[in-house]
């Protein structure tokens, strides 16, 4: 019989992890326990937990996240920029469900806030996962313009209304990679299947009226693993904290495969 | 230091920093076949441009009349007469062509009925010289930043530009006055990288982080203005921050100028639309200066809104549920999430907030970095260039315009990448570096990453943002501006104090926010000490112990020096008055009224 091993350092050392408990007088103060890994130490991960007083912190858990990182325990490391959930920085798994830290409020999350890196990627360090090979399967669907006809020497390419409608919602993903590491056909075959976030910039440049390449770009997700290892599971579409829906995108992508055949 | 083997690379050039200015710097330098490397510490679209909302400026005329002269005449008296006219000149006339290019790049405007690009009003932009209200900033919705940036970072791909991502760049490499390359630190590795170029473009933004309350990103640090300062460059016009009228009150989550462009008014706590007092024409499209000291009058008069009348009302209830979709769909979006407030039905709570910096890194209107020396003020660096918000060329003067700083981006992000083809030829020789090239950025990096002294980096930062948020605020006076003064620099030597937790190499923030406070150390000491040294009120800088302009004595640009120990030198740069061609006049000061 086969024996299936993880990789050494994806067991959580469940003896290890460090309390950090909340400073006297706190009144409101809710646990985090958060996943830590610290590659040069050689060690497994383990879980920290931290007590925090809320009534000091900021409201979402990026605020917890920081006044920790600031106050308690300045080795605690993820990415964060802008905040306000626009430039998918701080994507990763609160409570079970992967999310932006920064628009996710701690009164959201019931029980203890506990905190993982996006599922099902290697990860660096704590709550900075390795996203090479989702940077990589986006610039693999083409995501720029093309097209044959030149355009117009000193004005913009007209498109009506309506059909910039058709890509205003499907061009504001901000690439937070939380649909696609939510998706369980990514977790196995994503060396294969694109995944939603670059199914989506495949369907913003298939339906953007401007673009001449529609059937060369059906035709590069023209593949059993590409495009078709989407069951429709729709956990992309539940977990966009963008309100954006990849699950869709890819139904259409799969009807447009269907028409073109007839 | 075995820890510390350089890793080495030789590019053409190499830009730092992936927000609109570097990735467009970038993308022309890929087209005209010089090898180029951008080096950038977040992910091209995780830079901070993807915040940006409302719009980006050209005389387009979709939607009226317009032509690229009325928009020179706004910049320079946004400016308040502080803008080089030359460079104005060249920004506004290149705005239509740049935007253009940006659709033809893909761009998912707005349109408008007859399929153009979309253009709304915004503050300060006019037709015919101040009669008119211009519709001049082109949208695509309320996320005009993030439709850009991801754009011109599906170009870079389409061009195979060559991304460093998440390197960390530590300081230049400036042998005899000229710069040579860059050190930058691979943050998933740990290994330092040096980088040897003909020219180095720093497009690293701005150092909203100086302040407490800011809408910049965490990571807007002013990484390539500390490296300038370090390399014994002066920054210019520093005492000129920007506060945007409408941030969120609470978390400063920037809310768009592009709410009042499509109709949204601000009132105090008797209901009042108070702009109509300030700027009877403009009224709530007043430039952003003036809007934010009428914000802050209002509510010294005791006139604010809420529990402690601190504050004031960005209404939108108005527009209805229509336009809010169409247009602020992003605006509805973080008000609901920051504010707690659904737009449809209920005010915004709002406050001036730290924004943008019209200073930075001087420079020509090609980029090319310039400082004052044996008695030119316009003696090029040779090697180096900025662009963008770090750099000030200076197009903003004393107070920018909104949707201008998308159109600097480009228009000079452009320029650079175009200028810099035309003096490097692709594959032309390197001179050998000097044997301790780099060395000076290991020994910071070495010595800070084993820091252990008695305060934390987190502490430190703090009480310069607090510093920084009560003594360089919208309103200034000497005495607290001299209070600032030294309070900052007894801050900036409590620096050589700091203690560090994270011993490691890979991914260590604890070191990056170190060497990012440092950063930003230099550049609140050059805002503060350049305030409390210009004694007039210019745009954003408005002194109550000096309340008017005074163009005898002030109308010129303020450099300034400032060394490891916090140690400053001021000097001066001439205003550009002249144009750069005779296509338009030059615009002589008057009385600034909206």
């Amino acid at each position: 019989m086969a024996v299936l091993t993880l990789p050494a350092n994806s067991k959580i050392d469940k003896a290890a992890g460090r309390k950090y408990p909340a400073p006297a007088g706190a009144k409101r103060v809710r646990k985090f326990v958060i996943y830590r890994f610290d590659p040069d130490s050689g060690l497994n991960p383990r879980m920290d937990t931290y007590e925090v007083d809320m009534d000091a912190c900021g409201p979402m858990v990026l605020d917890a996240l920081i006044k920790i990182k600031n106050e308690v325990d300045s080795t605690l490391t993820f990415r964060r920029s802008c905040r306000e959930g626009i430039c998918g920085s701080c994507a990763m798994n609160i409570g079970g469900l992967n999310t932006l830290a920064c628009t996710k409020a701690c009164d959201e999350v019931k029980g203890d806030v506990k905190i993982y890196p996006l599922p099902h990627m290697p990860v660096v360090k704590d709550l900075v996962p390795d996203l090479t090979n989702f940077y990589a399967q986006y610039a693999a669907v083409k995501p720029w313009l093309q097209t044959r006809t030149p355009a117009p020497p000193d004005r913009e390419r007209l498109q009506s209304k309506e059909d910039q409608e058709k890509i205003d919602r499907p061009s504001a993903c901000i690439l937070c990679a939380c649909c696609s590491t939510a998706c369980p056909s990514y977790w196995w075959n994503s060396d294969r299947f694109l995944g939603p976030a670059a199914l989506l910039a495949a369907y913003r440049w298939i339906i953007d009226s401007r673009d001449e390449a529609i059937g060369e770009r059906l035709d590069d997700l023209e593949d059993p693993f590409r495009l078709y290892r989407c069951h429709t599971i729709m956990n992309c579409t539940e977990a966009c904290p963008k309100d954006l829906n990849p699950a869709k995108a890819i139904a259409e992508i799969k009807k447009m495969m269907l028409e073109r055949q007839h | 230091m075995k820890d510390y083997e350089f890793i080495d690379h030789t590019y053409d050039v190499v830009v730092v920093g992936a927000g609109g200015a570097g990735l467009r710097a970038t993308l022309g330098l890929a087209e005209a076949g010089l090898s180029t490397a951008c080096i950038t510490k977040v992910f091209p679209t995780r830079s901070h441009t993807v915040a940006a909302q409302g719009g980006i400026s050209a005389a387009l005329g979709n939607m009226g009349e317009d032509d690229w002269r009325f928009h020179f005449y706004d910049t320079i008296k946004g400016s308040d007469w502080l803008g080089d006219q030359d460079a104005i000149e060249f920004m506004c006339k290149e705005a239509p062509a740049a935007v253009i290019e940006l659709e033809h790049y893909g761009v998912p405007f707005s349109r408008t009925s007859d399929g153009r690009i979309y253009q709304r009003p915004f503050g300060g932009m006019t037709t015919h010289y101040g009669e008119g209200t211009a519709h001049r900033t082109c949208a695509a919705a309320d996320r005009t930043g993030h439709a850009m940036l991801h754009t011109l970072y599906q170009q870079s791909i389409k061009h195979h530009a060559e991304f460093f991502v998440e390197y960390f760049a530590l300081d230049l490499i400036m042998q005899d006055g000229a710069c040579r390359g860059v050190v930058a630190l691979d943050l998933a590795t740990g290994r330092l990288h040096r980088y040897r170029a003909h020219t180095v473009i720093l497009a690293t933004g701005g150092y909203g982080r100086a302040y407490f309350s800011c809408t910049s990103a965490h990571t807007c640090t002013g990484d390539g203005g500390g490296m300038a300062l370090r390399a014994g460059l002066p920054m210019q016009d520093m005492e000129f921050v920007q506060f945007h009228p409408t941030g969120i009150y609470g978390s400063g989550c920037l809310i768009t100028e592009g709410s009042r462009g499509e109709g949204g008014y601000l009132t105090n706590s008797d209901g009042e639309r108070f702009m109509e007092r300030y700027a009877p024409n403009a009224k709530d499209l007043a430039s952003r200066d003036v809007v934010s000291r009428s914000m802050t009058i209002e509510i010294r008069g005791g006139r604010g809104v809420g529990k402690d009348k601190d504050h004031i009302h960005l209404h939108l209830e108005h527009l209805g549920p229509e336009v809010i979709h169409a247009r602020l769909p992003g605006i509805a979006e973080t008000a609901r999430i920051f504010a707690g407030v659904d737009v449809n039905k209920d005010p915004i709570p709002v406050l001036p907030t730290v924004h943008y910096n019209m200073g930075g890194i001087p420079c020509n209107v090609h980029g090319e970095v310039v400082t004052s020396k044996s008695g030119n003020p316009d003696t090029v660096v040779p090697g180096l260039m900025a662009v963008g918000e770090a750099a000030c060329v200076s197009v903003h003067g004393a107070n920018r315009l909104g949707s201008n700083s998308l159109l600097d981006l480009v228009v000079f992000g452009r320029e650079a990448g175009r200028h810099a083809a035309t003096i490097v030829k692709p594959g032309q020789s390197h001179a050998p570096l000097a044997k301790d090239a780099g060395d000076f950025a290991v020994s910071r990096l070495d010595r800070l990453r084993n820091a252990k002294g008695s305060r934390g980096t987190a502490e430190i930062r703090l009480e310069m943002q607090k510093t920084m948020q009560r003594d360089a605020a919208v309103f200034r006076t000497g005495d607290t501006l001299k209070e600032g003064v030294a309070a900052l620099s007894k801050t900036h030597a409590s620096f050589a104090d700091v203690k560090l937790a994270d011993r490691g190499l890979i991914w260590n923030t604890d070191l990056v926010e170190t060497i990012e406070l440092d950063n930003l150390l230099g550049q609140a000491t050059a805002t503060i000490v350049s305030a409390e040294n210009r004694k007039e009120s210019r745009g954003a800088h408005a002194r109550e112990d000096f309340e008017n302009r005074d163009d005898v004595n002030w109308q010129k640009h303020t450099l300034c020096w400032v060394d490891d120990a916090g140690k400053t030198r001021i000097d001066y740069r001439p205003v550009h008055m002249n144009t750069l061609t005779k296509d338009v006049e030059p615009i002589p000061p008057k009385a600034r009224t909206y």
